[in-house]
């Protein structure tokens, strides 16, 4: 009898890593796609009525700028969890995770602070719409993040310390969302 | 009786193993069933949800065509029509095409690779019901007078939700499959050794990564919108202008792609001979997926827009700014289905002593792929404005043509595949049957509405024009031939199912690939020891060692 010769089964090669990457695009390509909509929808509204932001609103500036700068925060602390982690430098790695989730939930409190201050409801058109509707996806791409944050931080608490991939992803995904908030920022709070 | 070898070890733990077990009750079964996370269960799920999506789509195809017959609304109401043209539209993009696509993914990608699961089992379990849920909203807010044109604030808004839901399952299935062809290969399985399925599958699945975002991003701001403002996208009546690029062409050549690939899967198998020129086919396959492109521009045509007069005025630049686009999004999908059609006939082509081995799978491939084909071709001339067929029933014409024949493509996988998911064949002759009459209720169902649409029959139901009545009866006759077709289809898996004690053995269609190295049906772990591969057919590998002459002693 000829049989196929078997081996033990492969060790996962980067499972993590490899969805994560994927989810990332299809972050990125929902983003692009949501942008590419609202600069459509901005030429018609300049093109017919003059101009695209609704009289009376202003965007504040300072936090929308500060949510930016917050996002190099971000990613120097994700790498910083993925280089400590290499160094089995596990207190670093709890503290750069722990750092993270800090500079992101003051991320989300800027957006919820840009939200108050433009007294702008929902209904109030098609630009505030459209603004709640990229908004809100990103401040649910942030609470994904956070509780990518939290779950990694656990799991290296809980000694799991040899699942560098995780924080490889953990610090892509960061990376990825300095990318797509940097794209929104241009177009909405900047170009406007 | 595996076609692997295994260790002492295991081998006894799987005796041991099947003798303990103790035979479930049949809630237990029932409930395995509905929570499973074994890839061949979701797959499953995903074929008969297809498949019961495909009958009740066909139903409404019969509804419509019977309002075609004379050209007015005189059998069903007019609020009820533009319900069931959206409903069709819908469901045979995201009722059949892709949850059928998805289950020849899910169910066979992980066995055809090696892996002894899918990766993240619970995302893809969790995206198989996400799809389910999704659909059932939709259906519901269709019925209750939503959809484009329905009047129903609420339930416009439910069906937006409903589309977006079914987008978000069906990403979540993909991210599975991608993942595991990309990270869960055998040892020795290299990407040049993956077979014409699992490229087809790792093509398709890649391009709904892509694609869904951007649907889903849309949706989102309609739902938004609609929900609160109602003022930039046009309302109810303004869905299909945002989204209506996913239910129809280039976007469903996409979602073909799994059909299109099983030519080159059973080819080989039929003809007894490997695959030549693998990069060639790869890159065929490839190369149907820059159909996601019309996801990414959001664009529903790439428009040819000459005008006969302008073919000899307007300057060379404006004619290759129109020319390179249309090539791009309406060209290269069909140069790629010929590159593949290219390979298949060089691994059909006669010598002496060849030895065919003709199974139902292979007519269930091949008219697959020729109705896929087709529908493609017929998008190409739509897209010329100069043949004034846009607005009319061509364009229909079309996304059947690829929808039926991505279902048939469907069936033959699941005719194929069949021992390695419930352990028995379907029978032999009554599917043979049913793929003939498959193609010829899916050409009886679309090409007289080619010539419809050629005649000017408009989009819709009504229709001034009594010369063209004909042509809508025989697209009845296709339509009621096809549900004839599910409904057979569907009788013939269940009778293959019931069927007791028809032991098929491992590897009944002398295959190529390493899935049919595993037991029929396949294990829950696939593989009790993963096999080593060291070509692109390991079982034609396998069978021409045993077939040499040896020095006494057998490896």
């Amino acid at each position: 009898m000829y049989a196929l010769p078997s081996a033990a089964p492969p060790a996962p090669q980067r499972q993590v890593l490899v969805g994560v990457t994927l989810a990332v695009m299809a972050a990125v390509m929902m983003t692009g796609s949501m942008l590419a909509v609202w600069a459509l929808q901005r030429r018609e509204a300049i093109d017919f009525a003059g101009s695209w932001l609704p009289d009376g609103v202003t965007i504040p500036e300072v936090p929308t700028n500060v949510m930016l700068l917050a996002f190099i925060g971000l990613c120097v602390f994700g790498q910083w969890a993925v280089y400590s982690a290499k160094h089995d430098d596990r207190g670093h790695t709890i503290l750069a995770l722990g750092c993270t989730f800090l500079v992101g939930l003051l991320v989300i409190n800027a957006q919820a602070y840009v939200y108050t201050q433009m007294h702008l409801g929902i209904a109030d058109g098609t630009y505030a719409a459209m603004f709640y509707a990229i908004t809100g996806f990103f401040v649910v791409l942030m609470i994904i993040g956070l509780l990518f944050t939290t779950v990694a931080a656990f799991r290296f608490i809980g000694g799991r310390s040899a699942d560098r991939e995780l924080l490889t992803a953990h610090a892509l995904y960061w990376y990825a969302m300095a990318a797509i908030y940097a794209a929104i920022w241009f177009l909405v709070y900047v170009t406007k | 009786m595996t076609t692997i070898e295994s260790s002492p070890e295991v081998a006894a733990a799987v005796s041991s193993a099947s003798v303990d077990a103790d035979s479930p009750s049949w809630l237990d079964r029932f409930i395995d069933v509905f929570t499973s996370t074994d890839h061949k269960v979701i797959g499953r799920h995903y074929f008969v949800s297809g498949l019961l999506g495909l009958l009740a789509i066909v139903v409404v195809n019969v509804l419509i065509a019977i309002e075609r017959l004379d050209g007015a609304d005189t059998v069903l109401s007019s609020e009820v029509i533009p319900q069931l043209l959206d409903a069709q539209r819908v469901g045979l993009v995201f009722a059949v095409l892709l949850p059928l696509a998805m289950a020849m993914s899910i169910a066979f990608v992980p066995l055809q690779v090696g892996a002894r699961s899918i990766v993240f089992p619970r995302l893809a379990f969790a995206g198989f019901w996400m799809w389910l849920g999704g659909a059932i909203v939709t259906v519901v807010a269709l019925v209750n007078n939503g959809g484009s044109l329905g009047g129903d604030s609420d339930m416009v808004d439910l069906f937006i939700a409903g589309l977006g839901l079914m987008a978000i399952g069906l990403l979540a299935s993909a991210g599975t499959v991608v993942t595991t062809i990309l990270t869960t290969r055998a040892p020795g399985m290299t990407m040049r050794r993956v077979s014409p399925s699992t490229w087809s599958a790792l093509v398709f699945n890649l391009g709904v990564v892509l694609v869904m975002p951007v649907l889903v991003g849309t949706l989102t701001y309609l739902f938004v919108d609609h929900r609160n403002a109602r003022t930039g996208f046009g309302g109810n009546e303004g869905i299909f202008d945002w989204v209506g690029w996913i239910f129809t062409q280039p976007a469903t050549f996409l979602f073909a792609i799994p059909a299109i690939g099983m030519l080159v899967e059973i080819f080989p198998i039929t003809f007894g001979r490997r695959t030549p020129a693998r990069g060639v086919m790869f890159a065929g396959l490839a190369l149907v997926g820059v159909a996601a492109l019309g996801a990414v521009t959001q664009q529903n045509i790439q428009n040819l827009p000459w005008a006969g007069s302008q073919l000899s005025t307007s300057n060379l630049d404006e004619k290759t700014r129109d020319l390179v686009p249309y090539v791009i999004f309406n060209g290269l999908p069909i140069l790629g289905v010929l590159l593949v059609l290219l390979v298949a006939l060089q691994i059909a082509r006669p010598t002496s002593g060849m030895k065919v081995k003709v199974a139902p799978p292979v007519f269930f491939a091949f008219f697959g792929f020729g109705m896929v084909l087709v529908g493609m071709l017929g998008n190409l001339l739509y897209a010329v404005d100069d043949a004034a067929v846009q607005g009319t029933v061509f364009e229909e014409a079309s996304l059947v043509y690829v929808v039926y024949g991505a279902v048939l493509g469907a069936m033959g996988a699941l005719v194929h595949w069949a021992p390695k998911l419930w352990g028995r064949k379907m029978h032999d002759l009554g599917a043979t049957a049913l793929a003939f009459v498959g193609v010829g209720a899916t050409i009886l169902a679309t090409f007289p509405l080619y010539i419809a649409g050629l005649l000017d029959q408009p989009a819709g139901v009504a229709y001034d024009n009594n010369d063209l009545q004909i042509w809508n009866i025989l697209s009845l006759i296709g339509h009621s031939l096809m549900a004839v077709t599910a409904l057979a289809f569907v009788l013939l898996m269940i009778t293959s199912l019931a069927r007791r004690g028809d032991d098929v053995g491992d590897d009944p269609w002398s295959a190529q690939t390493i899935e049919w190295a595993t037991t029929s049906p396949a294990p829950r772990d696939n593989f009790v020891d993963v096999p080593i591969i060291h070509s692109a057919e390991p079982m034609l590998d396998l069978r021409a060692a045993a077939s040499a002459p040896t020095n006494g002693s057998e490896s």
